[in-house]
């Protein structure tokens, strides 16, 4: 099915199912702690073998000696496989570090071996058996002097004179910002299972968001044809990213598997998530904003760097910059540095949740320089029109609205305006607000639903991450289908099954229900076929058409099956789809110690139709969880002199524990974007996490008079401005 | 985690022995910092005798009106046993600013003094430190090295770990002693100094405890009253070690004691710091950080200890 | 002969497994073991019990929380030969989909939960926190260590902070909390 033009009125706007709440239909199972993760998959697999990665210790150079004798002789080890025992895997399109083999050395922890044996504790204690020798060559690690050095960054984009505007601009900041490099840190370790057993068809149970790209990839990295892979990830315990792509727990559990000839199963031990996997880039940026006096922005100009192993893309912060605020002259340019880091890639909102974490405490800066309530200065510079293209106008945006109706939620008005001044006993208390906008991308999206034994069979490789896919799919097909949700069963994350936009970038909810939507009307289709009727009604479980009234699971014969792909057309291309918000937060910052604790925060989000308002409030509520992380605790310290993430663990490195989150709020607005999908729905995934940061900054500021520029905003950072005592 | 050979011991006497025939064994209480340090290999021990089952998991009163903690009583029955929170206030909130609930429901008294440092580099065992490989040079001490959490006094050239404990902490306010028995069945009690050692050039040997010599208890002295408090700051709400903490015994007239966590390789306090309080602040910081050689990354923490005092001396 | 090579001598020829008997939800289990074997992957690995998550093996995420003779610990940091003749329960003690306990049917009815691996550990710390409440255990929030503890927002949340939720559900998971407070009130 093509999408090729703006939905008008469908029967999602008179839905019985879909926008309403409904639980979680995968709930039983996760409470219960049965449903399968991939490790776990004692149900499909027997007699495997568990598999323990070994990690380079240098973070660039070559391996000059790998002695595992030891380690082949110990008890219960079945092979070891070296990266001196194969040449380097090919490298997919999707991964910039090599996955494993070969004596080149490319970043810390990067897998050097795989011990396989018959227990994890004997697997584990072998590879510490093995001996490296390394030839160690000098790594570039160090973000801010890469600033310092770098001259010339590209130019992406410039409209207008920037130049010219900030010489006569009448009010204007300039100021430089960092952020922090970020672990994904899921709760599940990348983990996989391979039986690869006759060294031709490969079957991988695994953690995974795309399964589609997976398999591609490991086609390419284990030169294999992509007829000959099965991938099954039904459920992902966590991915933000971080599971996009094909990493070594499943090369190596592969390898394995055709070394020893039994299922291996392998999950990366948590250090390796820091170092061996990848992360969101840290950046440094610098953003100047001109303004008339009447706080109309007449100039942006936005520069940012972040790390990348070599060919990578790094963390692009200034993308943001070119669309969410009017102002005619424009200048983004972004530099993705080499660097000698694990690799850097996508993670939760790659890009705008590090370029707004900046662009909104600046967007503070100037409304305060201006003397205009942040708020209004928001709304003053709202734009319905892409500002670099001018004639691309937004589909729906209504970031005004959303500004307008958390002020009144939030009690905006009554906050304290003279920063500093507002005391509680040792704390002392202030509010902010920062804008949030993420693209609302859509990817085709295919999927099949079978008419079976008194049920519909939904089947697509769509993936659920705890985004609730299993429960929007099956709202999708019982609305569709006219049936209730107990009649539908969603089988996901399998590739036998249609290709599925997957799970990433906020596209995924979006994109499959549409899919699943196209393959339903297959099946309508297939059904009028079958019972030779013109466009029969779906409703209430029956069949309608004329005089015709059918049970739809009375339907006779052999299994009915719909299947489609729904493409997404170019009209997309001549509009700009975005998803807006706005966040209030309240913080309390102890006058003495500077530890700064949240008390509450408000998100108003403009995401289209809600296909599910309690699964999408989890979703915000958890981006918002992952923004006040990297307000306040995130970051991976990089050590310079070795060129690595040193506090690679999760005691090292502080994701929000319960005690940091106080009260949180969601409001939806009511909004329908046709111009979406045909279900009027976008993302709201990644929405959540984008800005959150600077709105806790933003009330930093508030509630103590202090500016700080750099993530995490710990308290080091501003222990010699508190108050004195 | 390398193989090991385990057994039960029945008390500590015997554990004691047990231990000093078996070289390079180690007791294991609550396992919750020996078992994260084996599966690093940072600990090998070829040999465990547990513990759990010796008895001393008692709270009993001492003749001169103190109380006696057996080295195996829990985190968790310790900060919860009404005698400590009406009595050592300071202890029971030290204890439960430490870890998660799940894990000072394992934590053993003896487990948590002994528990060793969170140094980032001691953790990773590819990397040089002089703590785990005496001699393989100091990782943290590099330039560009991440020191942001280790120590800012009582450190050495060759290591500047400091310890983690909270617990520790209050128990040095409270001038706790830790009582031993040896495995030719002698006891002994030292002091918080007296047991944890300065690292200097060993900073591999962390206390004094002899070859097969098993901690039996934490005696406390009588109650001292006063008012009694433990501020632990740190990056997160909870669940995270102290960048700096401060316990705090007030008196009525002013005279008092500090001592400070997150800073040093022991809990850290001095005589002529506590007799400063009444000076504030400032005054008790410029004796108990007198001498301190922070990193740049980790100064903040002078200034951060005092505030924090500060904070706890404020009447607000 | 250094120390070290007499460690590894002793490692080679001493006696390195053990029986131990485990009873899990009620059901005895005699295993022999590798002694390094934790109670997590003796639940895990050997008795496929999967319920109880492995996030960290470390102490730090609280994914694999179980209860010993009715204490909440974490699985990943005992060794499962210390556990002859305990009593221990995991989140397939405490209820399965036939038979939710109320928590995790409030867990389903809040939304406490996305991708659910954090989810058994949650449960099982959530059912603590209400009886160590209960039992009258301070925590770092408690305003009067001496005086009653208040089943407040405050309480609950920092008993709950040794599991990590990276999907960030904590909102939802004291609203789950609370529901079961109240219907026991
Ligand atoms: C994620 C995490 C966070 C933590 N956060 C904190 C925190 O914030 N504050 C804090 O203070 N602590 C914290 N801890 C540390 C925790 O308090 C310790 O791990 C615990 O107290 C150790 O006690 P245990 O009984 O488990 O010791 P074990 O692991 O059993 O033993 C530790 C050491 O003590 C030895 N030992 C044990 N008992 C005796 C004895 N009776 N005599 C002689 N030697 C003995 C053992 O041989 C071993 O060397 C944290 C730990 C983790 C994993
Ligand atoms: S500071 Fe001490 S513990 Fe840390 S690396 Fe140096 S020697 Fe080791
Ligand atoms: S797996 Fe045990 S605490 Fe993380
Ligand atoms: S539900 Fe995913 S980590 Fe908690």
């Amino acid at each position: 099915m093509d999408f090729n033009q703006s939905a008008d009125e469908n029967l999602f706007d008179r839905a019985r199912i879909i926008g309403k709440p409904h639980k979680r239909i995968d709930g039983a199972l996760k409470v219960t702690g049965t449903a399968p993760y991939a490790y776990e998959r004692n149900d499909v697999v027997e007699n495997h073998l568990v598999g323990y990665p070994l990690g380079a210790s240098i973070a660039k150079g070559r391996i000059t000696r790998m002695d595992a004798a030891a380690a082949r002789n110990a008890e219960g080890v079945a092979a070891v496989i070296t990266a001196l025992d194969i040449d380097e895997l090919p490298r997919a399109d999707s991964n910039v570090a090599k996955l494993f083999g070969g004596d080149l050395v490319e970043h810390y922890h990067q897998a050097i071996a795989v011990v396989v044996a018959e227990t994890l504790e004997q697997a584990r204690a072998a590879t510490s058996l093995i001996e490296v020798e390394y030839e160690e060559t000098p790594g570039e690690f160090d973000l801010d002097d890469a600033w310092k050095r770098l001259q010339d960054r590209d130019v992406i984009n410039e409209v207008g004179d920037v130049d010219a505007a900030f010489e006569r601009a009448e009010v204007s900041i300039d100021e430089i910002y960092h952020t922090a490099s970020q672990s994904h840190a899921m709760m599940e370790p990348h983990a996989s299972i391979a039986d690869w057993c006759d060294g031709k068809h490969l079957t991988l149970w695994t953690s995974n968001q795309m399964i589609a790209w997976s398999k591609k990839a490991l086609a390419t990295t284990l030169e294999l044809d992509e007829a000959d892979i099965r991938l099954e990830s039904p459920f992902v315990g966590g991915g933000f990213g971080g599971k996009l792509w094909l990493r070594a727990d499943a090369v190596l559990a592969a390898l394995g598997s055709r070394e020893t000839g039994r299922p291996v199963k392998v999950a990366l031990p948590r250090p390796f998530i820091f170092n061996n996997a990848t992360h969101r880039s840290g950046t440094v940026q610098r953003l100047r904003i001109a303004a008339n006096k009447d706080g109309r922005i007449t100039a942006f100009d936005h520069s940012a760097i972040s790390h990348t192993l070599p060919g990578g893309s790094g963390e692009d912060a200034v993308n943001q910059t070119r669309c969410f605020y009017a102002g005619e002259n424009r200048r983004v340019a972004h530099h993705a540095i080499d660097m000698n880091l694990p690799e850097a890639a996508d993670m939760r909102a790659p890009g705008e949740a590090s370029g707004l974490a900046v662009l909104e405490i600046a967007m503070d800066e100037m409304a305060e320089k201006l003397g205009l309530d942040p708020v209004e200065f928001r709304i003053l510079n709202d734009t319905q029109v892409n500002p670099e293209e001018p004639h691309k106008r937004y589909s729906d945006r209504h970031f005004v609205e959303c500004l307008q109706k958390g002020s009144e939620a939030f009690g905006w008005r009554e906050r304290n305006k003279v920063p500093g001044s507002r005391r509680e006993g040792q704390w002392l208390i202030g509010q902010g607000v920062a804008g949030a906008y993420r693209g609302a991308i859509t990817m085709d999206s295919g999927a099949r639903v079978r008419l079976s034994q008194g049920k519909l069979v939904v089947e697509t490789d769509m993936t659920d991450i705890g985004t609730g896919s299993y429960t929007i799919i099956a709202q999708t097909v019982a609305e569709t289908m006219g049936v209730t949700m107990d009649e539908v069963e969603v089988r996901l994350g399998n590739s036998a099954y249609p290709v599925s936009s997957g799970s990433g970038g906020q596209f995924g909810a979006a994109s499959s229900t549409a899919g699943v939507y196209a393959a339903c009307l297959a099946l309508q289709e297939e059904i009028g076929k079958r019972l030779s009727i013109e466009s029969p009604r779906f409703e209430n479980g029956r069949v309608v058409s004329g005089d015709q009234d059918l049970g739809l699971f009375e339907i006779e014969g052999e299994e009915l099956v719909g299947e489609d792909t729904l493409h997404f057309g170019d009209f997309q291309d001549e509009i700009e789809l975005g998803t807006f918000g706005a966040h209030f937060v309240e913080v309390a910052v102890n006058a003495y110690t500077g530890e700064t604790r949240l008390r509450r925060m408000l998100s108003v989000c403009d995401a289209g139709r809600i296909l599910n308002p309690i699964t999408a409030r989890s979703q915000v509520l958890g981006g918002m969880v992952m923004s006040i992380g990297a307000a306040l605790s995130e970051s991976l310290s990089i050590d310079t002199a070795r060129g690595f993430f040193a506090n690679h663990d999760l005691a090292g490195y502080e994701i929000a524990v319960h005690a940091d989150i106080p009260e949180q709020e969601v409001i939806f607005l009511d909004t329908l974007d046709g111009a979406s999908t045909p279900l009027k729905a976008k993302g709201v995934g990644e929405l959540g996490i984008c800005g959150g940061a600077a709105a806790v900054a933003n009330a930093m500021y508030n509630a103590t008079g202090i500016r700080l520029r750099d993530y995490p905003l710990t308290l080091d950072r501003m222990l010699d401005r508190l108050p004195a005592i | 985690m390398k193989a090991f050979s385990f057994e039960r011991a029945i008390d500590a006497a015997q554990a004691a022995k047990r231990a000093f025939e078996m070289p390079g064994s180690k007791f294991i209480a609550g396992g919750t910092n020996l078992l994260d340090l084996m599966k690093h290999e940072i600990e090998v021990p070829p040999h465990l005798i547990d513990v759990t089952h010796i008895g001393l998991d008692e709270i009993t009163a001492t003749d001169d009106g103190g109380l006696r903690i057996g080295a195996l009583v829990s985190n968790t029955a310790l900060g919860a046993d009404e005698r400590i929170r009406r009595d050592y206030p300071v202890l029971s909130r030290a204890l439960f600013a430490g870890a998660s609930s799940q894990l000072r429901n394992k934590a053993s008294t003896g487990g948590n003094l002994l528990q060793r440092t969170r140094c980032p580099y001691f953790f990773d065992p590819k990397m040089p430190c002089n703590k785990r490989e005496p001699g393989a040079g100091c990782a943290a001490l590099d330039e560009g090295a991440d020191t942001r959490q280790l120590g800012v006094i009582g450190t050495s050239d060759h290591c500047i770990a400091t310890h983690p404990s909270d617990m520790a902490v209050a128990l040095r306010v409270l001038d706790a002693e830790v009582e031993t028995i040896d495995p030719e069945g002698r006891t002994r009690r030292l002091t918080l100094d007296e047991f944890y050692l300065l690292p200097d050039d060993t900073p591999e040997v962390e206390n004094a405890l002899s070859p097969g010599e098993i901690i039996t208890a934490v005696v406390l002295p009588a109650p001292v009253g006063g008012t009694q408090r433990y501020f632990k700051v740190r990056d997160r709400a909870s669940y995270a070690f102290a960048l700096v903490s401060v316990a705090l015994i007030e008196q009525e007239n002013g005279e008092g004691r500090v001592a400070l966590g997150g800073v040093a390789p022991r809990p850290w306090r001095r005589d002529d710091a506590d007799a400063e309080l009444a000076n504030g602040a400032t005054a008790v910081m410029a004796k108990l950080l007198d001498g301190a050689r922070p990193t740049p990354d980790n100064a903040y923490k002078l200034v951060l200890a005092e505030r924090t005092l500060a904070a706890l001396l404020a009447k607000e | 002969m250094t120390s070290t090579t007499t460690f590894e001598k002793h490692r080679e020829s001493a006696q390195t497994r053990s029986s131990v008997a485990l009873t899990i939800n009620g059901q005895r289990h005699e295993l022999t073991l590798d002694n390094r074997t934790t109670l997590l992957d003796a639940l895990r690995e050997h008795l496929n019990l999967t319920g109880s998550k492995k996030g960290c093996d470390h102490g730090q995420c609280g994914a694999c929380t179980v209860f010993i003779d009715g204490q909440r610990v974490n699985a990943c940091l005992t060794l499962a030969v210390m556990h002859q003749d305990d009593e221990i329960t995991t989140i397939e003690g405490v209820g399965g989909v036939e038979h939710l306990d109320p928590m995790q049917q409030a867990f389903i009815d809040h939304d406490a939960f996305q991708c659910g691996y954090c989810t058994p550990g949650q449960i099982c710390s959530a059912k603590a926190t209400l009886e160590e409440i209960r039992a009258g255990i301070p925590s770092h929030v408690t305003k009067e260590l001496t005086g009653p503890i208040e089943l407040s927002d405050e309480e609950i949340r920092e008993r709950m902070s040794g599991n990590l939720c990276r999907c960030g559900a904590y909102a939802n998971i004291l609203e789950a909390i609370r529901q079961v407070a109240k219907e026991r009130a």
